[in-house]
């Protein structure tokens, strides 16, 4: 019995995690499967102390690969990092790259998870050609798109309420180089910023954006495009990249080092140091992975732990769906160290995967009693008037009832859930507190 | 550890044979050092601590395999809290026999065919908790330390017929036969410990404590005196 958290820190449960070597016989009887912990509110905690978890982080056998077709099977707690250091001197790369390169293939599926390139690669699940699950009712089979559609669609994104995923079979990218050409542009103002991006992004297969968004009035929304594409053989240094060492925070900060003036004079430092920059080489770890540079990074934030914020805002009629949600998020004075802007492309086939077409937004919101639930729920209140929704792998504080009014694909969700584990087995902290599970 | 190391041995592109328990599992993880580099096919036989009948069959596979394998790692052993061992009298003869006799066994048997080709590495997991018996491991340690003993024997016997053997003596190390034990300072991470582990074994150092922190702490704990280990609570 420990303590368990997710990313953020917020909520933190006692819990037992089972972390299992052999996922087969550790998923029997098991309520949630959870990887890494990389998740920043509750999807992978477990309801109540009495629920069993299984980490799945130490099954990370390779159990298939196959150079021609770029096809790996690995038991789900293969991580990226792995996928990286085994395979990219093979000329192979995982066709979606999270932030952070420290999770695993089940969590990757049960987040459906997306990356810089979501408006050319899609989501993770669409590169997914079989899971192997355990089911609520005890049997392990293989899904795939044609024997269990259902299943299979409703586990992408799933959170791991629809089963435990043990086995994960994806069909890798290959690539001539790990190197990177990489390009940034600046920006003045958000106006600026969602066009840059939006343009960029036509001529750029990896594309994100910076937001300042604590400058109020001209200047708000200010900040730079990531832009950047593969190498190829000719254009990069033959040698591989190295993986850096990285630094480590080795213990929290309180809770007033990240506030909302030290936010403001970072985010000043931090747009004055970048340039528009003509073409550069640039090792993939730190642009794909900028959040893996400092280790446990979450302990900047002190004990009081944050509460991360991403939605997906669909482009309106008249453009100004993104500006609507700083114009509320500054003027309740919600300060965001770091923002993340991602124009996002065709919807996924997960029953409730994230993206859709639009602008992704994503926060970081120091955690403040009182302060920030309001702000969360203003801010949900801005993203179902624009039709767009959350997404649950970040999520600690959205209400049940602001979920269903931007969910109109819970029902099905939950219809599925219903038929594969009628009983109720399966459950985490989240399903308790947004899709009405028992506690 | 024993799967790290095997990991980093594949990536080098070492010939590697698996004894194990379980069947299912070894198939599994010879799938997963083929894919890390280990020269396919990476065969493997079933073998178990606690059942020393079996050894000289898993031996015998294993040399078929490999024509005559030149090192034999053995990095499994059982484990079990003071308490525990104090309760049962049925497990406590089982770790017993197992992370001792049975070893000892073990390591005769393959001590014997790599002698007859003239030489070859033992590397053998002992434990720190091998070097003072502390309240907390008095079972387990006493078996770790019957376990060093012999193996500095045979180092003594036998090194000058090219016979190499390597204890490693893990300090607190993060792995699922830890997982739930609070770890203390200086917890060490198996990756690490296999680099370290994997150089010894190259070099034939005789002793190698991992994380090497170790070293210098057991030193000093068995300098203590019984006075202070009587009081202590570790």
């Amino acid at each position: 019995m420990r303590e368990l958290s997710g990313w953020g820190r917020l909520p933190v449960v006692e819990g037992r995690e089972d972390v299992a070597e052999e996922l087969e016989p550790a998923s029997i009887g098991a309520r949630l499967s959870r990887g890494l912990g990389r998740s920043y509110g509750d999807a992978s905690l477990p309801a109540s102390s009495a629920d069993r978890i299984v980490c799945t982080r130490r099954a990370d056998r390779i159990l298939h690969f196959d150079p021609a077709s770029g096809v790996l099977r690995a038991e789900a707690g293969l991580s990226l990092q792995d996928i990286h250091r085994i395979f990219g001197p093979r000329g192979f790369a995982s066709p979606v790259l999270t932030g952070t390169a420290y999770v695993t293939l089940g969590g990757m599926v049960a987040s459906d998870v997306h990356g810089k390139n979501h408006h050319v690669a899609g989501t993770f699940g669409a590169h997914v050609r079989a899971l192997r699950m355990r089911v609520a009712d005890g049997r392990a089979l293989e899904v795939t798109d044609e024997s269990e559609p259902d299943l299979f669609r409703a586990t992408q994104g799933g959170m791991g309420l629809t089963g435990h995923v043990l086995e994960v079979e994806v069909a890798l990218e290959r690539i001539e180089s790990p190197w990177l050409v990489v390009e940034t542009r600046r920006a003045e103002d958000l106006d600026a910023l969602v066009d840059t991006l939006s343009s960029e992004s036509r001529r750029w297969p990896h594309a994100a954006a910076w937001v300042d968004c604590t400058t109020r009035g001209r200047g708000m929304g200010r900040g730079y495009i990531s832009l950047g594409r593969y190498a190829a053989r000719s254009e990069a240094p033959s040698a591989p990249p190295r993986l850096r060492e990285r630094v480590a925070v080795p213990f929290d900060l309180p809770g007033w080092v990240v506030a909302p003036w030290s936010i403001r004079v970072f985010n000043t430092a931090f747009h004055h140091l970048h340039r528009n920059t003509g073409s550069r080489i640039v090792s993939p770890q730190p642009f794909f992975h900028p959040l893996d540079f400092v280790r446990h990074w979450n302990r900047l934030y002190g004990r009081r732990g944050f509460a991360q914020y991403q939605c997906v805002l669909p482009h309106s009629s008249d453009g100004r769906n993104v500006q609507r949600f700083f114009e509320v998020l500054t003027r309740l004075g919600g300060a965001s160290p770091v923002s993340v802007l991602k124009n996002c492309g065709p919807e996924g086939r997960g029953v409730l995967s994230f993206p859709m077409p639009g602008i992704s937004v994503a926060l970081d919101l120091p955690f403040r009693r009182g302060h920030t639930q309001a702000l969360v729920d203003a801010l949900n209140e801005v993203v179902i008037e624009s039709g767009g929704r959350i997404y649950l792998t970040k999520d600690a504080l959205t209400r049940p009832e602001h979920l269903r009014a931007m969910e109109p694909r819970l029902a099905r969700f939950q219809e599925i859930r219903r038929k594969w584990d009628p009983d109720g087995r399966l459950r985490s902290a989240l399903s308790v507190r947004l899709l009405g599970d028992a506690a | 550890m024993g799967r790290a190391l095997a990991r980093r041995m594949a990536a080098r592109g070492d010939h590697l044979f698996l004894l194990g328990r379980n069947s299912e599992a070894l198939a599994r993880s010879a799938r997963d050092l083929e894919a890390r580099g280990a020269p396919p096919p990476v065969s493997w036989a079933r073998c178990d601590l606690q059942e020393p009948e079996g050894f000289e069959d898993a031996l015998d596979a294993a040399d078929h395999a490999q024509a005559g394998f030149d090192a034999l790692v053995v990095s499994a052993a059982l484990f079990a809290t003071q308490e525990e061992l104090e309760a049962d009298p049925k497990r406590r003869a089982a770790l017993l026999a197992a992370n001792f006799a049975n070893t000892v066994q073990l390591c005769e048997l393959a001590r014997v065919r790599l002698l007859a080709r003239g030489g070859g590495t033992l590397c053998v997991f002992s434990s720190v908790a091998g070097d003072r018996a502390r309240k907390p491991v008095v079972l387990y340690g006493a078996a770790k330390a019957g376990l060093s003993a012999y193996l500095e024997g045979l180092d003594h016997r036998f090194r000058s017929q090219g016979l190499r053997s390597v204890t490693v003596k893990p300090g607190f190390v993060r792995t699922s036969m830890t997982e739930g034990l609070a770890a203390p300072p200086f917890a060490g991470d198996p990756d690490a410990v296999a680099a370290r582990v994997l150089r010894a074994i190259d070099r034939g150092d005789p002793v190698v404590y991992a994380p090497p922190i170790w070293r210098a702490v057991m030193a000093l704990v068995k300098r203590l005196p019984r006075a202070v280990l009587r009081r202590a609570s570790f």
